[in-house]
């Protein structure tokens, strides 16, 4: 696979702020790119100036391996976190408008049925949802038939049915080779959309991989979970390390068969426990020491 | 490049014909001003004085006394001479008579340039040291004459904030962000806008054109065709000033201070509701360097002198300068976005 997007020591600055302090990274062609890290972490900066929307203080974008120009402009599919949309215009006349501007556009009819707006076309695109506007937003950047996609925060503020059925058609995108590039902070999404996340943080990225070999790299164990009223013994003499939540006793263990003995011959109730692999937001509080903000 | 064009023109043209009140406001603010005005100063003249006239009858008898009986200037009688006075001191009148007495009196306020002339009138039966010769000719009412000032002054507006406004809006709630991300150039989406204002405030004059000729039946002797030259250069050297107001910004309050600064000087000065003929040099000095203006003299020029185009060539070519030097300075600032 090769490289459709490069970013090269990207660094912008603003007066007293650094948001984004030199970063680098390439995106393959037909991947999903995720750049994920809590809210002020400089993603949508560093995006919109991935997009030419904004320009660097210094480093390099390169798009096919040449800077962004017009072959981009035309190529790139775009949803802002924050898309404003012409007023008086009905979802249909919306998608036109933006269909005009390209000499290579998708057929709209298909697009339409893509992202589900069949039964909206006439509706005023102020009047709508959360999720129909996102399923709209996603059109436009669609429409253009792009080779990469940005999309920034997609499903921030939608509800969980409609996050999911976000999630199926960037699937749908996945599917037809379209390169992704996506933003979150949402490790769910993160993790089930993306084959590679660059975790933010401060303007830099301080993790980058699959979501998977980012696990492996950083951790072997597995979590036990066991409702604390459960869990009546001293902690101090058992060879796990033990996170104390409010309602819940976290023991993370090497070996789950091992860990479970031990429980039992110490008398702990395992009728309610959980088992469940590290995830993202662990391996976020394992490099920063704090939690994922959401 | 043309599909673009046309995309951002039709989308704008939408929003502007759909935005019901703010249409509806384009045709019926010039109707309104122009019945109104038609209607205030109709009559065979307007009166240039106002004289105050204490009787001893409520109603004035205009045959009291000769000078009563001069034409254009408005007698009306008061009751109470102090209340009177008071009003002549605040230059509320310009001259105040009592006929009660005997001999007559009268009184002037000694700063007021009106009273003075007055005052010379009643002095002056005769001139008898020239000879007198009368020029008639078709009068111009006040309301063929205000017209174009009206239709000229409701396209500045139009113009101005119809185009400043609606692209710091645009840039204001991300839109113009949105469009930077396409192939779109700034040239295009300005061309663009240009167009559809164009378009519409052309459309929307002719009709309150149409209208207002059909309500009051106002004088236009010249070619219709040299008027639409001058109404559409006009306009568009307008649509480019407000274009210039919008380069930047995206703060609607400081667009709209701006476009209030360029608007009310050219309401004033460019002789919308009176001539400038007589005020002093620097005046016309500096109205001239105002779109409205040229628009203005040339529209009056053919409508009530029954000019033709060549005849008004030299505020054609004015415009045609002015626009071409603020649309290219439009479009070198313009930044669809601060970074």
């Amino acid at each position: 696979m090769s490289a459709v997007l490069e970013v090269r020591n990207l660094v912008k600055e603003y007066p007293g702020l650094t948001a984004v302090a030199g970063i680098s990274f390439s995106v393959d062609e037909g991947s999903c790119f995720g750049m994920l890290g809590p809210n002020g972490a400089g993603k949508t900066t560093a995006v919109e100036i991935m997009e030419g929307i904004r320009s660097a203080t210094s480093g390099e974008i390169l798009y096919q391996g040449k800077p962004l120009g017009a072959e981009f402009r035309a190529e790139a599919g775009m949803q802002f976190q924050f898309t404003a949309l012409q007023d008086h215009l009905t979802v249909l006349e919306s998608l036109k408008l933006f269909h005009g501007l390209y000499k290579h556009a998708a057929d709209l009819d298909e697009l339409i049925e893509t992202c589900s707006l069949e039964q909206l076309l006439d509706r005023d695109n102020r009047k709508l949802s959360g999720g129909q506007r996102q399923r709209l937003l996603l059109a436009i950047a669609l429409v253009n038939d792009p080779k990469i996609v940005f999309l920034d925060e997609p499903t921030t503020g939608l509800d969980p049915q409609a996050r999911r059925n976000f999630w199926d058609l960037v699937e749908n995108i996945k599917k037809r080779h379209t390169t992704v590039l996506l933003t979150t902070h949402y490790m769910d999404e993160a993790y089930i959309l993306c084959d590679t996340i660059a975790i933010m943080d401060h303007g830099e990225i301080i993790a980058r991989g699959s979501p998977e070999s980012l696990l492996k790299e950083h951790f072997s164990d597995v979590i036990i979970e066991l409702p604390r009223e459960d869990f009546n013994v001293a902690s101090e003499n058992l060879p796990w390390t033990i996170h104390q939540k409010i309602d819940s006793v976290e023991i993370s263990v090497a070996s789950v068969s091992e860990a479970l003995a031990r429980l039992l011959e110490l008398g702990v109730g395992i009728d309610r426990i959980k088992i469940r692999p590290r995830n993202l937001e662990d391996l976020f509080l394992e490099l920063t020491g704090t939690e994922l903000r959401a | 490049m043309i599909d673009r064009i046309w995309s951002i023109l039709h989308a704008r043209n939408i929003e502007f014909l759909r935005d019901r009140a703010a249409l509806g406001w384009n045709i019926l603010l010039p109707v309104l001003l122009v019945i109104g005005m038609g209607v205030i100063f109709s009559g065979d003249g307007r009166a240039m004085f106002k004289v105050a006239v204490y009787q001893q009858s409520v109603d004035i008898d205009l045959t009291a006394h000769p000078f009563l009986q001069t034409r254009f200037i408005n007698f009306y009688a008061v009751s109470d001479l102090d209340d009177a006075k008071a009003k002549l001191a605040r230059h509320q009148m310009d001259m105040l008579i009592n006929l009660a007495v005997q001999p007559t009196q009268y009184w002037i306020n000694d700063s007021a340039p009106k009273g003075y002339i007055l005052e010379r009138l009643i002095a002056s039966d005769e001139i008898s040291d020239f000879d007198r010769g009368t020029v008639t000719g078709t009068a111009i009412r006040y309301v063929d004459w205000l017209l174009p000032g009206i239709l000229g002054m409701n396209m500045m507006f139009s113009c101005l904030f119809g185009v400043g406004y609606v692209v710091v809006r645009y840039r204001k709630n991300g839109f113009l962000k949105r469009l930077k991300a396409t192939p779109l150039t700034p040239f295009e989406f300005l061309t663009a806008q240009v167009l559809s204002r164009l378009i519409l405030i052309m459309l929307l004059t002719s009709i309150v054109f149409a209208g207002t000729s059909y309500l009051i039946n106002f004088k236009m002797s010249g070619s219709y065709l040299a008027l639409l030259v001058v109404a559409a250069l006009g306009a568009t050297c307008l649509i480019s000033t407000g274009l210039l107001v919008a380069v930047r910004t995206a703060s609607e309050e400081f667009a709209g201070g701006l476009l209030n600064m360029i608007t009310w000087p050219m309401m004033l000065l460019s002789g919308v509701w009176f001539s400038l003929e007589g005020t002093p040099q620097y005046v016309q000095t500096i109205a001239g360097i105002f779109p409205l203006t040229p628009l203005l003299d040339a529209s009056r020029h053919i409508m009530l002198d029954g000019a033709g185009l060549s005849e008004v060539m030299p505020q054609v070519i004015q415009l045609a300068v002015m626009t071409t030097v603020l649309l290219a300075m439009g479009a070198w600032l313009f930044r669809w976005q601060e970074d």
